[in-house]
C-alpha cells in the first residue's frame, strides 16, 4: 500500500508528523529520552527561556481540577546561554527537531534571545511566548494587545530567518484577531492555545491551591474551547496553525486538525502517559488507513459544517 | 551506566537510569491497617524487579480524565516468591486526598496504572551504621531500604514515630530482619512519648564522633528539617526523602521542586522527581 505521509512544513521546519511536545510539559526534551525516541516526534518545544536563569514560583505550583490542572510554575528555566551549551548539542545528537520557546520581560529581551538562538547550531524554529498567564513581567502584556503582538513578532522577524511561531493566549475575546496581527507581522505559523487563567481554592483552609493564587488551566477541560479558537483562527489566517489544548488521544489530534490545525502540541497528557507518542502515531495511522487518506495534511480544515454529525449515545 | 543489582544499592552518579515502565497492574490484595492506612499490593513485577530502595511509582486508578494525574508513592515492599522471583510491589497508603482515597477503596482484581520505578534511590552508608527515621506514612521507603542494608550487613536502627500505638505498622517485619526499633508515639501509648526526634537526638549525642552513622529520614517536612539539622549538628550525614505535589514524575512539569543549596553557594529549585526524592539533608534549604 501507499506510504502514509504525515509530514508538516512550517517554513524551513519540516516535521515527519504533526505531533509536537508542548513547551513547559516536556522539560528540555532530554528528560524523556529514556521513554521516547525524540527523533520520532514532529518536534520538541523547549521550556520557555529568558536571557537569564529563572527560579520560578514557590510551590505549590500545580493543582488538579476536574479533567484538568492548574499550573503556575513561573517559567523556571536555565536561560538561553546554558540551553545552548548544555542542552542543544544533546538534542542535535538525538536528531530532535528543536523548537525553542522564547520569553522576554521587554521587547529588547525577546529580540536578544531570538538573535542569540539564530546564531546557535541546531535550532529549528522559535516559538514566541507572549501568552504565559503566570508571570507579571513580560509575555502576556504583548499577547493581550494587538499592537504588542504585532510589535514583538515584527521585531523578532527582523533578526532571524528561523521559522517563528507566536504562541497565542486564549485569555482575549478574539484570538483570531491576534492570529491576524501575528501573520501580518511576518509569523511563519501561530500556536494556540496557551493556558486559561484560572484559580482553585481549598475551602477548608480558605487558601488558594497555588502559591501564585492564579494559574493556567490545561487538560481536556479546555479542549472544546481550544478547538473553537483554532477553527476561528483558521478562517482568519493562511499560515500554519499549531493547535493544542487537552489532547489526550489521537482522536483529539484529529479534532484539532479538522478544525484547521496543521500540527498539534501535546502537553498535559504527557504527564499522565509519557508513552503516549507511539499510541498517537498508531492511532493516526489506523485512522488514515480506515479513511484511505495518504496525506494527513488533507484533513486540515476539512470540517464540513453543512450539517451536524449524526449523534451517537 | 553504573548499577548494582536491583534492590541492592545504586549510585547517584548514574548517567542513565533504567527507563521506567508503565503497567496496567491488578490489585492482588488491599489490607486496610486502620481507617486511614492501607497496604495495597499490585502485580507489577516489571516495576518491582527494577526498583531500588527509595524509588517511587506514579499511580492512578482510572484511565479516564478525572482524576487525571497520577500520584507519587514510595515503593513499600518488593515481593518475591519462594524462588526469589519478583511477583509484586506494595505501597503504604494514607488516605488524604482523592487518589489516596480511591487507592484505599480498591479491591483485589481492580486495575491500577503504575509507572516506575522513578527517582534517585538512597545511597548506601559510607561507613558505620544506618539509622532510619520514619514519621507516620514516612515508613514507606524503609522496608526495601532495611532489606538492602541488612543484606550488606549494615547495623540498622529504625526510629519510628506515630500519633498512637495503633499507627505503628510492620514492627514484626523490621524486627524479623534484625532491625533495632526505637518507637515513639505522641500520646505515649507505645515507646517514648513525644516526637521521634527526641530519642534520635539522644542517640546522636551518645556517638563518639562524626561520620559514624548515616541518617535516612522520611516523614512530614518539619520532621525532615529537624532530622537534617540534628544530623548536621552531630556531624553525621543524612539523606531525606521529600514529598512534593508531583505532576509527571519524569522531570517534565517542574511542579515538585525543592530548594537546594548548590556548590556555587546559590540556592536553586531542583525537581524532586529526577533530582530526588532522596536529597542530601545538608543541602536542602528548609522553609
Amino acid at each position: 500500500m501507499t506510504a502514509l505521509d504525515m509530514s508538516v512544513r512550517i517554513g524551513s521546519l519540516v516535521m515527519p508528523n504533526p505531533l509536537m511536545a508542548a513547551s513547559g510539559c516536556f522539560g528540555y526534551g532530554l528528560e524523556y529520552e529514556d521513554v521516547v525516541d525524540l527523533s520520532t516526534l514532529g518536534g520538541v518545544v523547549s521550556k520557555g527561556l529568558f536571557l537569564a536563569e529563572r527560579q520560578g514560583h514557590k510551590p505549590e505550583r500545580i493543582a488538579e481540577t476536574p479533567a484538568g490542572m492548574l499550573n503556575a510554575i513561573g517559567l523556571q528555566g536555565i536561560g538561553v546561554h546554558r540551553f545552548i551549551s548544555e542542552k542543544l548539542p544533546l538534542l542535535r545528537a538525538r536528531r530532535a527537531r528543536t523548537i525553542v520557546n522564547i520569553c522576554g520581560t521587554t521587547l529588547d529581551e525577546y529580540v536578544e534571545v531570538a538573535r542569540i538562538l539564530s546564531d546557535a547550531e541546531g535550532v529549528d524554529a522559535l516559538e514566541i511566548n507572549i501568552s504565559c498567564p503566570n508571570i507579571k513581567e513580560g509575555g502576556i502584556q504583548f499577547g493581550c494587545s494587538l499592537d504588542g503582538t504585532f510589535g514583538v513578532v515584527s521585531a523578532i522577524r527582523k533578526v532571524t530567518s528561523l521559522p517563528i511561531i507566536p504562541k497565542l493566549t486564549p485569555n482575549v475575546t478574539s484570538p483570531a484577531s491576534f492570529a491576524r496581527a501575528a501573520e501580518d507581522a511576518g509569523a511563519d505559523a501561530i500556536s494556540l492555545v496557551n493556558t486559561f487563567l484560572a484559580m482553585a481554592i481549598d475551602v477548608e483552609q480558605r487558601k488558594p491551591k497555588l502559591s501564585n493564587v492564579v494559574g493556567g488551566l490545561s487538560g481536556p477541560a479546555i479542549r472544546p474551547i481550544a478547538v473553537r479558537m483554532v477553527w476561528e483562527c483558521r478562517q482568519e489566517v493562511k499560515i500554519p496553525i499549531v493547535g493544542m489544548g487537552g489532547i489526550m488521544d489521537h482522536r483529539d489530534v484529529l479534532e484539532f486538525m479538522i478544525a484547521g490545525a496543521n500540527a498539534v502540541q501535546v502537553g498535559t497528557a504527557n504527564f499522565v502517559d509519557p508513552f503516549i507518542w507511539r499510541k498517537l502515531l498508531d492511532g493516526l495511522t489506523d485512522y488514515m488507513q480506515r479513511h484511505q487518506i495518504t496525506r494527513l495534511a488533507d484533513i486540515v480544515g476539512a470540517l464540513d459544517t453543512t450539517s451536524p454529525a449524526k449523534a451517537h449515545a | 551506566m553504573t548499577r548494582t543489582t536491583p534492590s541492592g544499592f545504586c549510585r547517584h552518579d548514574i548517567l542513565s537510569p533504567v527507563p521506567p515502565v508503565d503497567v496496567r497492574a491488578t490489585v492482588i490484595s488491599n489490607v486496610r491497617l486502620s481507617r486511614d492506612y492501607n497496604v495495597l499490593t499490585i502485580a507489577a513485577p516489571e516495576v518491582g524487579a527494577l526498583t531500588e530502595p527509595g524509588q517511587f511509582v506514579m499511580l492512578k486508578t482510572t484511565d479516564a480524565s478525572d482524576p487525571m494525574l497520577r500520584r507519587p508513592f514510595s515503593v513499600f515492599e518488593v515481593l518475591r516468591d519462594d524462588l526469589g522471583t519478583v511477583r509484586a510491589i506494595s505501597i503504604l497508603n494514607k488516605r488524604a486526598g482523592r487518589t489516596t482515597g480511591l487507592l484505599y477503596g480498591l479491591e483485589a482484581g481492580d486495575p491500577v496504572w503504575c509507572l516506575g520505578p522513578l527517582g534517585l534511590p538512597f545511597n548506601p552508608p559510607s561507613s558505620g551504621e544506618a539509622w532510619m527515621v520514619a514519621g507516620g506514612v514516612g515508613l514507606a521507603p524503609f522496608a526495601t531500604l532495611a532489606e538492602a542494608l541488612v543484606a550488606l550487613q549494615v547495623p540498622t536502627t529504625l526510629f519510628y514515630g506515630a500519633r498512637t500505638a495503633d499507627e505503628l505498622y510492620y514492627l514484626e517485619f523490621f524486627d524479623r530482619l534484625g532491625v533495632k526499633l526505637v518507637l515513639t508515639t505522641e500520646d505515649g501509648g507505645a515507646g517514648v512519648k513525644g516526637r521521634v526526634t527526641g530519642p534520635l537526638e539522644e542517640s546522636l549525642k551518645g556517638l563518639g564522633g562524626p561520620n559514624l552513622v548515616t541518617v535516612y529520614a522520611c516523614g512530614p517536612e518539619p520532621m525532615l528539617a529537624a532530622v537534617a539539622r540534628l544530623a548536621e549538628r552531630y556531624g553525621q550525614p543524612s539523606e531525606v526523602s521529600m514529598e512534593r505535589t508531583m505532576g509527571c514524575g519524569l522531570g517534565g512539569c517542574y511542579s515538585c521542586v525543592v530548594p537546594v543549596k548548590h556548590a556555587d553557594g546559590q540556592t536553586r529549585y531542583v525537581r524532586s522527581c529526577i533530582g530526588g526524592p532522596v536529597f542530601d539533608g545538608a543541602t536542602v534549604v528548609w522553609e
